[in-house]
Protein backbone atom coordinates (compact mmCIF):
# COMPACT_ATOMS: atom_id res chain seq x y z
CA UNK A 1 0.00 0.00 0.00
CA UNK A 2 2.66 2.58 0.82
CA UNK A 3 4.18 2.16 -2.64
CA UNK A 4 1.03 3.74 -4.01
CA UNK A 5 0.46 6.18 -1.20
CA UNK A 6 0.22 9.05 -3.67
CA UNK A 7 -0.57 7.45 -7.01
CA UNK A 8 -2.76 6.88 -8.80
CA UNK A 9 -5.37 9.34 -7.63
CA UNK A 10 -8.03 10.61 -9.97
CA UNK A 11 -9.04 13.52 -7.78
CA UNK A 12 -6.60 16.20 -6.74
CA UNK A 13 -5.91 16.46 -3.01
CA UNK A 14 -6.64 19.86 -1.51
CA UNK A 15 -4.10 20.99 1.08
CA UNK A 16 -3.38 24.19 2.90
CA UNK A 17 -0.01 25.80 3.26
CA UNK A 18 0.92 28.22 6.01
CA UNK A 19 3.88 30.54 6.08
CA UNK A 20 4.97 32.85 8.90
CA UNK A 21 6.50 36.28 8.42
CA UNK A 22 8.02 38.54 11.05
CA UNK A 23 8.14 42.30 11.28
CA UNK A 24 8.70 44.87 13.99
CA UNK A 25 6.67 48.03 14.29
CA UNK A 26 5.50 50.61 16.77
CA UNK A 27 1.98 51.80 17.39
CA UNK A 28 -0.25 53.65 19.79
CA UNK A 29 -3.88 52.82 20.44
CA UNK A 30 -5.76 56.08 20.36
CA UNK A 31 -9.11 57.11 18.96
CA UNK A 32 -9.85 60.67 17.84
CA UNK A 33 -13.46 60.04 18.82
CA UNK A 34 -12.55 59.73 22.51
CA UNK A 35 -11.23 62.48 24.75
CA UNK A 36 -7.93 62.07 26.55
CA UNK A 37 -9.47 60.53 29.65
CA UNK A 38 -11.59 58.06 27.75
CA UNK A 39 -8.62 57.02 25.56
CA UNK A 40 -6.62 56.38 28.70
CA UNK A 41 -9.47 54.41 30.22
CA UNK A 42 -10.11 52.23 27.17
CA UNK A 43 -6.58 51.63 25.89
CA UNK A 44 -4.57 51.78 29.14
CA UNK A 45 -0.81 51.63 28.67
CA UNK A 46 -1.30 51.09 24.92
CA UNK A 47 -2.36 54.77 24.87
CA UNK A 48 0.97 56.08 26.22
CA UNK A 49 1.67 59.17 24.12
CA UNK A 50 4.90 58.14 22.44
CA UNK A 51 3.75 54.66 21.46
CA UNK A 52 5.45 51.31 21.96
CA UNK A 53 6.39 48.39 19.72
CA UNK A 54 6.03 44.71 19.03
CA UNK A 55 7.64 41.92 17.08
CA UNK A 56 4.64 40.88 15.03
CA UNK A 57 4.22 37.46 13.47
CA UNK A 58 1.90 37.14 10.49
CA UNK A 59 0.84 33.64 9.50
CA UNK A 60 -0.73 33.31 6.07
CA UNK A 61 -2.75 30.19 5.15
CA UNK A 62 -3.43 29.41 1.50
CA UNK A 63 -5.63 26.56 0.40
CA UNK A 64 -6.03 24.82 -2.90
CA UNK A 65 -5.38 21.76 -5.03
CA UNK A 66 -1.83 20.41 -4.93
CA UNK A 67 -0.47 20.90 -8.44
CA UNK A 68 0.30 17.48 -9.91
CA UNK A 69 3.44 18.73 -11.62
CA UNK A 70 5.09 20.81 -8.89
CA UNK A 71 3.56 19.13 -5.82
CA UNK A 72 2.69 22.56 -4.46
CA UNK A 73 -0.36 24.60 -3.44
CA UNK A 74 1.64 27.59 -4.62
CA UNK A 75 5.26 28.42 -5.20
CA UNK A 76 6.85 29.69 -1.99
CA UNK A 77 9.14 31.93 -4.00
CA UNK A 78 6.08 33.74 -5.38
CA UNK A 79 4.52 33.99 -1.91
CA UNK A 80 7.73 35.27 -0.31
CA UNK A 81 8.22 37.85 -3.05
CA UNK A 82 4.61 39.01 -2.63
CA UNK A 83 4.99 39.18 1.16
CA UNK A 84 8.23 41.11 0.88
CA UNK A 85 6.74 43.76 -1.39
CA UNK A 86 3.24 44.03 0.05
CA UNK A 87 3.72 43.22 3.72
CA UNK A 88 7.28 43.49 4.99
CA UNK A 89 8.39 46.53 3.01
CA UNK A 90 5.21 48.35 4.01
CA UNK A 91 5.13 47.48 7.72
CA UNK A 92 8.59 46.50 8.97
CA UNK A 93 10.29 49.14 11.10
CA UNK A 94 7.44 51.60 10.71
CA UNK A 95 5.09 53.35 13.07
CA UNK A 96 1.76 51.74 12.12
CA UNK A 97 -0.17 54.88 13.05
CA UNK A 98 1.58 56.81 10.25
CA UNK A 99 0.42 54.38 7.53
CA UNK A 100 -2.55 55.20 5.30
CA UNK A 101 -4.46 52.10 6.39
CA UNK A 102 -4.51 53.33 9.98
CA UNK A 103 -5.30 56.96 9.23
CA UNK A 104 -8.97 56.35 10.03
CA UNK A 105 -8.72 53.22 12.18
CA UNK A 106 -7.05 52.40 15.48
CA UNK A 107 -3.92 50.30 14.93
CA UNK A 108 -5.15 47.36 16.98
CA UNK A 109 -4.03 43.92 15.90
CA UNK A 110 -7.63 43.13 14.94
CA UNK A 111 -7.48 45.94 12.39
CA UNK A 112 -3.99 44.85 11.36
CA UNK A 113 -5.25 41.31 10.73
CA UNK A 114 -8.07 42.69 8.56
CA UNK A 115 -5.56 44.79 6.59
CA UNK A 116 -3.23 41.79 6.15
CA UNK A 117 -6.20 39.75 4.93
CA UNK A 118 -7.04 42.43 2.36
CA UNK A 119 -3.43 42.42 1.17
CA UNK A 120 -3.15 38.67 0.72
CA UNK A 121 -6.59 38.35 -0.87
CA UNK A 122 -4.97 39.83 -3.95
CA UNK A 123 -2.18 37.21 -4.03
CA UNK A 124 -2.75 35.89 -7.53
CA UNK A 125 -1.49 32.30 -7.28
CA UNK A 126 -3.61 30.67 -4.53
CA UNK A 127 -6.76 31.25 -2.49
CA UNK A 128 -6.33 32.84 0.91
CA UNK A 129 -7.96 30.73 3.64
CA UNK A 130 -7.18 33.05 6.53
CA UNK A 131 -4.61 35.07 8.41
CA UNK A 132 -3.33 34.77 11.97
CA UNK A 133 -1.44 37.68 13.52
CA UNK A 134 0.52 37.43 16.77
CA UNK A 135 1.17 40.71 18.56
CA UNK A 136 3.00 39.06 21.45
CA UNK A 137 3.41 35.42 22.36
CA UNK A 138 0.24 35.79 24.45
CA UNK A 139 -2.01 37.71 22.05
CA UNK A 140 -3.04 36.55 18.62
CA UNK A 141 -5.85 37.35 16.22
CA UNK A 142 -7.45 35.42 13.35
CA UNK A 143 -9.40 36.73 10.39
CA UNK A 144 -10.80 34.87 7.41
CA UNK A 145 -12.82 37.54 5.66
CA UNK A 146 -16.21 39.07 6.23
CA UNK A 147 -18.92 36.57 7.06
CA UNK A 148 -16.70 33.57 7.63
CA UNK A 149 -15.43 32.28 10.92
CA UNK A 150 -11.69 31.60 10.94
CA UNK A 151 -12.04 27.97 11.95
CA UNK A 152 -14.43 27.04 9.12
CA UNK A 153 -12.36 28.82 6.57
CA UNK A 154 -9.04 27.37 7.66
CA UNK A 155 -10.51 23.89 7.34
CA UNK B 1 -16.23 14.30 19.72
CA UNK B 2 -12.80 15.10 21.11
CA UNK B 3 -9.77 15.85 18.97
CA UNK B 4 -6.40 14.66 20.12
CA UNK B 5 -3.07 15.62 18.58
CA UNK B 6 0.18 13.74 18.81
CA UNK B 7 3.52 15.09 17.62
CA UNK B 8 6.44 13.18 16.16
CA UNK B 9 9.68 14.31 14.60
CA UNK B 10 11.83 13.05 11.79
CA UNK B 11 14.90 14.35 10.01
CA UNK B 12 15.19 13.72 6.30
CA UNK B 13 16.93 14.84 3.16
CA UNK B 14 15.20 15.83 -0.08
CA UNK B 15 15.33 17.95 -3.20
CA UNK B 16 12.70 19.20 -5.64
CA UNK B 17 13.07 18.01 -9.20
CA UNK B 18 10.75 17.23 -12.09
CA UNK B 19 12.34 14.81 -14.57
CA UNK B 20 10.18 16.13 -17.39
CA UNK B 21 11.86 19.53 -17.15
CA UNK B 22 15.30 20.83 -18.10
CA UNK B 23 17.78 21.69 -15.36
CA UNK B 24 17.16 25.37 -16.10
CA UNK B 25 13.39 25.00 -15.70
CA UNK B 26 13.81 23.04 -12.45
CA UNK B 27 16.08 25.75 -11.07
CA UNK B 28 13.70 28.49 -12.18
CA UNK B 29 10.69 26.90 -10.45
CA UNK B 30 12.29 25.30 -7.40
CA UNK B 31 15.24 27.62 -6.77
CA UNK B 32 17.81 26.32 -4.32
CA UNK B 33 15.50 23.37 -3.50
CA UNK B 34 16.45 21.95 -6.92
CA UNK B 35 20.09 21.37 -5.92
CA UNK B 36 20.58 17.68 -6.82
CA UNK B 37 22.88 17.12 -3.87
CA UNK B 38 19.82 17.58 -1.68
CA UNK B 39 19.40 19.30 1.66
CA UNK B 40 17.58 18.43 4.85
CA UNK B 41 15.13 19.46 7.53
CA UNK B 42 13.98 18.54 10.99
CA UNK B 43 10.33 17.88 10.28
CA UNK B 44 7.64 18.02 12.94
CA UNK B 45 4.53 15.99 12.34
CA UNK B 46 1.25 16.68 14.14
CA UNK B 47 -1.44 14.06 13.72
CA UNK B 48 -4.94 14.95 14.93
CA UNK B 49 -7.50 12.20 15.48
CA UNK B 50 -11.09 12.53 16.63
CA UNK B 51 -13.32 10.15 18.53
CA UNK B 52 -15.45 9.62 21.58
CA UNK B 53 -13.98 9.32 25.05
CA UNK B 54 -14.16 5.73 26.27
CA UNK B 55 -16.11 5.82 29.54
CA UNK B 56 -13.88 3.21 31.15
CA UNK B 57 -10.38 4.24 30.08
CA UNK B 58 -11.10 7.96 29.61
CA UNK B 59 -9.11 7.76 26.35
CA UNK B 60 -10.06 8.60 22.79
CA UNK B 61 -7.14 6.45 21.71
CA UNK B 62 -4.40 4.82 23.67
CA UNK B 63 -1.55 7.31 23.29
CA UNK B 64 1.09 4.62 23.42
CA UNK B 65 -0.67 2.78 20.61
CA UNK B 66 -0.94 6.00 18.56
CA UNK B 67 2.74 6.67 19.15
CA UNK B 68 3.59 3.15 18.00
CA UNK B 69 1.47 3.57 14.85
CA UNK B 70 3.21 6.87 13.99
CA UNK B 71 6.57 5.23 14.60
CA UNK B 72 5.78 2.18 12.48
CA UNK B 73 3.94 3.85 9.59
CA UNK B 74 5.89 7.12 9.28
CA UNK B 75 8.94 7.76 11.44
CA UNK B 76 10.66 4.43 10.82
CA UNK B 77 10.20 4.95 7.08
CA UNK B 78 11.12 8.66 6.84
CA UNK B 79 13.61 9.36 9.64
CA UNK B 80 17.25 9.71 8.59
CA UNK B 81 16.34 8.81 5.01
CA UNK B 82 16.54 10.59 1.70
CA UNK B 83 12.87 11.05 0.78
CA UNK B 84 13.47 11.12 -3.00
CA UNK B 85 15.54 7.95 -3.07
CA UNK B 86 14.36 5.85 -0.14
CA UNK B 87 10.64 6.47 0.38
CA UNK B 88 8.50 4.80 -2.30
CA UNK B 89 5.75 7.42 -2.68
CA UNK B 90 8.30 10.07 -3.63
CA UNK B 91 9.57 8.16 -6.64
CA UNK B 92 6.48 9.49 -8.42
CA UNK B 93 5.77 12.69 -6.47
CA UNK B 94 8.00 15.59 -5.46
CA UNK B 95 8.55 15.57 -1.67
CA UNK B 96 7.14 19.03 -1.03
CA UNK B 97 5.67 19.71 2.41
CA UNK B 98 2.20 19.45 0.84
CA UNK B 99 2.91 16.04 -0.69
CA UNK B 100 4.50 14.79 2.55
CA UNK B 101 1.31 15.72 4.44
CA UNK B 102 -0.83 13.90 1.84
CA UNK B 103 1.42 10.82 1.87
CA UNK B 104 1.35 10.64 5.68
CA UNK B 105 -2.46 10.94 5.63
CA UNK B 106 -2.61 8.04 3.17
CA UNK B 107 -0.25 5.99 5.34
CA UNK B 108 -2.32 6.56 8.50
CA UNK B 109 -5.91 6.75 7.29
CA UNK B 110 -7.91 3.79 8.60
CA UNK B 111 -5.08 2.47 10.75
CA UNK B 112 -6.01 4.15 14.04
CA UNK B 113 -8.44 2.03 16.08
CA UNK B 114 -11.56 3.77 17.47
CA UNK B 115 -10.64 7.17 16.06
CA UNK B 116 -10.86 8.97 12.76
CA UNK B 117 -7.96 10.86 11.27
CA UNK B 118 -8.84 14.58 11.20
CA UNK B 119 -5.74 16.46 10.20
CA UNK B 120 -2.13 15.88 9.27
CA UNK B 121 0.13 18.90 9.79
CA UNK B 122 3.75 18.78 8.67
CA UNK B 123 6.22 21.50 9.65
CA UNK B 124 9.25 21.68 7.40
CA UNK B 125 10.53 24.43 9.68
CA UNK B 126 8.83 26.54 12.34
CA UNK B 127 7.72 29.14 9.79
CA UNK B 128 6.37 26.78 7.15
CA UNK B 129 3.78 24.04 7.42
CA UNK B 130 1.17 22.23 5.33
CA UNK B 131 -2.18 20.84 6.50
CA UNK B 132 -4.15 18.05 4.87
CA UNK B 133 -7.68 17.05 5.90
CA UNK B 134 -8.14 14.26 3.35
CA UNK B 135 -10.05 16.60 1.04
CA UNK B 136 -10.15 15.89 -2.67
CA UNK B 137 -11.29 18.15 -5.46
CA UNK B 138 -14.79 17.57 -6.84
CA UNK B 139 -13.71 16.43 -10.32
Amino acid sequence: MPTDALTPVKKTPIASLSRRYHFSASHRLHSEQYDEGRNREVFGKCNNPHGHGHNYVVQITLKGPVDAVTGMVCNLGDLDAFARTNLLERFDHTNLNTLDCFAERVSTTENLAIEVHTIFESFPFARLAGVHVEETSNNSFDYAGEGSTPLESMR
Amino acid sequence: MIFLTRKAEFSSAHFYWNDAWSQQENERVFGKCANRNGHGHNYTLEVTVGGEVDPVSGFVVDLKELKDILEREVVSVYDHRHLNFEVPEFKSAIPTTENIAIAIWNRLDGKIPNAKLQRVRVYEMPDLFADYYGELSAD
